[in-house]
């Protein structure tokens, strides 16, 4: 193999690795990302149930209820509408009624959600970034959920 | 009064490093030896310090001072002496003050242990170590000051998250930052080397041994955050490709890469030009890591609650060394030829195609992880990309990268033979098959993926023997010489061979984990039994306990195994009082290799609680795997090659011209 011929093997391997990966990459988002939707996204977009997307909002105060065995149900909220869910399995430690919380998984044909995870991703408000959004979207951001903080996360919403 | 000692000399510490960052690069262009010399006096003090005001800020933690901001938000009175002690890092504050630590940690350790390095290239990479170091001082200064006062001190703090009151707080992030705050100094070797134009077989040599450290600290400390994650979070999982998680990764594949094209460019004088972008790559990665953890763009474990000013600064940090990093390469690297001639088939081509596939899996997670941030900032559309993508484009990627692994250090340097490697692997082959057939007959039908996925993990372990069998002639010659011929091999070999079987046990630990692990969750009444994997558990009901600044409640499970008692199990909650908050802790019981792992969910009045039960067969060989990887590189590390007679650097002038 003369030099030439050596670089266009190695650019041509290079190049090869690179289709691949993009190739990879692109059907895998096709396939794989999923939506973040309020409340409210959800009751506009009409989005159709199966389809897998991520509602978050607070846990409406009072919506809370233990099933039998594990099945629990709740309501997310972002002051505007209302989504019930039902999930089955353990809520992470940090959920509690009036805090921010994201749920995955799809809308069953009664509007119900049914979710398959429950995330206990937060930051030291106890409020998903995305869910703040979603609130201050809505007109429904008090700043009261910046002071939680201050008074050591004290603050109970009921 | 301590406080304001710490502050002091990071103040102290900002003026020595602009210094450092100046005087040295101007004491080269006069040739002036002495001035140049200044760089190594001012990167011990440097370090000396910042440790003066880490360890006020030590200090200030373990007596209790809540005058100091950080201290009030982040620690209690009633907090166990270790947890006062790593809380000191459990905040971004902190976590910042302990990141320019290890940064001029690595510098001092350049001006110490650095004898061997030519006088300028050493005072140029201190400088280029201390632009990165004053950046980081005057954010931490200006936008993080760990040290400030509270006007009206309250008299009890806040506590620190109960989630990081945990040992895994001591271990972890100290790890991870020796590691990916230690590829700073490869970057500073590219940039110095850059600068000189000067860049050669010993430039890699010289570069490798830092580079091998920083891997071996990344290494580990990936692996122990992994760990951390799986017991304490009650999920049961050791990875969520959470794009924290991700932020470390990519330093690691990119690090990992540039290990092996370093060896490349040391034995054979080429891959230059990739092996220095290289270098520059995996700094900037780490800085992308720090961006992403550190501004509070993301919501995450990791995040603290931040102010923006601190993301725009870190950004502009990033921008200035990334941008211009990468803007100096490309001003410069057409000026370096590329020597040392090979066929595709030989070592040279086994470690393009390792570096190809690396960087391409590198490059997944990258968008993986910033599509959704870039899509948000132009689109405002709010999306995850979770384990479907990554498990989608990272784990084909890796498949040839893995199926390479064992013919890599069999190959010739230049020209390789590939058949004559395949015959020399036909054991690692004849295993794997056998692993194969085995699997799929137990399995009983199914995915092929699993089988195969065994038989990779045994042909990369029976491949890293094989590889040190060939080495000494073991099985083909007496054992005497091959005891002989043992004992004369390189440490590094041996280190490649452990490195790499280390990766094939990591594997074997996932694939088992992953597939045939077993979960079950239920609602139990004292006295009821489940069972799991053929193990059984009774619940016994619960206690209840006092910690020093919580409260337990308990779950005790009886374990047996077909009828044998064989241990107890306790999972438990615990509730924070100052924070409000509560934390599952789960109970592991270690079987071998496997684990049996218990989280406990809610009560109900009637005493019955919910329980998550996971049998993980063969889970700790994952992290297992990463401490052989890890033991690897230190053998590696520990090569006389990379300490003492090193080839004299060529001279600047040729260094430049075509190497042929």
């Amino acid at each position: 193999m003369t030099r030439r011929q050596r670089r266009f093997a190695l650019i041509g391997t290079g190049l090869g690795v690179l289709a691949l990966s993009v190739a990879l990459v692109l059907s895998a988002l096709r396939e794989s990302i999923v939506f973040f939707n309020s409340p409210t996204d959800v009751v506009e977009k009409h989005i159709a149930p199966g389809t897998r997307i991520r509602v978050g909002g607070l846990v409406k105060s009072g919506s809370f209820v233990r099933t039998d065995k594990l099945l629990i149900r709740f309501n997310i909220t972002d002051g505007n509408q209302e989504i019930p869910v039902v999930y089955e399995g353990f809520v992470p430690d940090l959920f509690r009624e009036g805090q921010g919380v994201v749920a995955e998984g799809a809308l069953e044909p009664n509007g119900t959600f049914r979710a398959d995870s429950v995330l206990a991703k937060h930051d030291e408000r106890y409020m998903p970034r995305e869910v703040a959004d979603a609130l201050k979207k809505q007109g429904h951001w008090v700043d009261d959920y910046d002071k939680q903080a201050g008074a050591g996360g004290s603050a109970k919403s009921q | 009064m301590i406080a304001e000692i710490g502050h002091f000399a990071l103040v102290l510490a900002l003026a020595l490093a602009l210094i450092q960052s100046i005087v040295p690069i101007v004491a080269t262009r006069y040739r002036d030896t002495v001035v140049m010399g200044v760089a190594e006096t001012t990167a011990v003090a440097q370090f000396g310090f910042v440790t003066i005001a880490f360890a006020s800020l030590i200090t200030c933690y373990v007596v209790s001072d809540f005058t100091v901001a950080t201290v009030f938000e982040n620690s209690h009175s009633a907090m166990p002496l270790i947890y006062k002690f790593t809380s000191v890092w459990g905040n971004h504050e902190g976590s910042m003050l302990l990141w320019v630590l290890i940064l001029s940690l690595f510098g001092a350790f350049v001006a110490i242990f650095g004898a061997n390095l030519p006088l300028t290239l050493k005072v140029n990479v201190l400088a280029v170590q201390s632009w990165i170091a004053a950046t980081f001082y005057l954010f931490i200064l200006i936008t993080s000051n760990p040290f400030a006062r509270i006007a009206e001190p309250p008299f009890e703090g806040r506590d620190l998250n109960p989630i990081l009151q945990d040992l895994g707080l001591a271990i972890h992030p100290p790890l991870l930052y020796l590691g990916y705050v230690g590829f700073s100094i490869t970057f500073s070797f590219a940039i110095a080397a850059l600068i000189e134009g000067k860049i050669d077989a010993a430039w890699a040599r010289w570069v490798r041994p830092w580079t091998l450290a920083a891997w071996m600290f990344l290494t580990l400390g990936i692996a122990m955050g992994s760990y951390w994650a799986y017991y304490t979070l009650g999920w049961g999982g050791w990875w969520f490709w959470d794009p924290v998680e991700n932020a470390s990764l990519m330093p690691w594949l990119a690090g990992t890469a540039l290990l092996h094209s370093a060896v490349v460019m040391e034995k054979r004088n080429a891959l230059k030009v990739w092996t220095i972008l290289l270098a520059i790559l995996t700094f900037s990665l780490s800085l992308i890591g720090t961006f992403l953890v550190r501004s509070g763009v993301l919501t995450s474990v990791h995040a603290f609650a931040t102010d923006p000013l601190r993301g725009v600064f870190i950004l502009v940090i990033l921008i200035a060394f990334v941008g211009g990093g990468l803007a100096l390469y490309a001003w410069r690297a057409p000026m370096l030829k590329q020597g040392g001639l090979f066929a595709p088939i030989s070592r040279e081509g086994a470690l393009i195609f390792n570096n190809l596939f690396l960087t391409a899996a590198c490059a997944t997670v990258f968008v993986g992880t910033l599509y959704p941030l870039a899509l948000e900032t132009l689109t405002g559309a709010k999306i995850s990309v979770g384990a479907p993508f990554f498990n989608a484009t990272f784990g084909p990627l890796f498949v040839p990268l893995l199926i390479a692994v064992p013919f890599g250090p069999l190959m010739a340097w230049k020209r390789g033979d590939l058949p004559g490697v395949a015959q020399r692997l036909s054991g690692a082959f004849a295993v794997a098959a056998a692993a194969i057939v085995v699997t799929f007959a137990i399995a009983g039908g199914g995915s092929i993926l699993v089988p195969f996925a065994i038989g990779l993990a045994f042909f990369v372990m029976v491949g890293a023997v094989t590889d040190l069998a060939e080495r000494t002639s073991l099985f083909r010659a007496p054992v005497a010489l091959s005891w002989i011929r043992a004992r004369g091999l390189s440490r590094s070999a041996w280190g490649t061979a452990f490195a790499h079987f280390g990766l094939g046990v990591t594997l074997l630990g996932i694939v088992f984990e992953t597939h045939w692990g077993a979960e079950q969750i239920a609602m139990v009444k004292p006295a009821q039994t489940l069972s799991l994997s053929g193990y059984d558990f009774t619940f016994r009901g619960l206690t209840q306990r006092d910690g020093p600044n919580y409260r337990e409640l308990s779950a005790n499970f009886v374990v047996r195994k077909d009828g044998a008692l064989i241990g107890m199990m306790s999972p438990s909650k615990r509730s924070f009082a100052t924070r409000e908050m509560s934390t599952s802790e789960a109970a592991l019981m270690t079987r071998g290799f496997s684990q049996l792992y218990l989280s406990l969910g809610d009560q109900k009045p009637d005493e019955s609680v919910a329980i998550r039960i996971y049998y993980k067969p063969l889970v700790l060989l994952i992290w297992l795997g990463a401490v052989v990887m890890m033991f690897g590189g230190a053998l590696s590390l520990s090569d006389r090659r990379l300490r003492i007679g090193a080839p004299r650097p060529a001279r600047s002038k040729t260094a430049l011209q075509p190497a042929e």
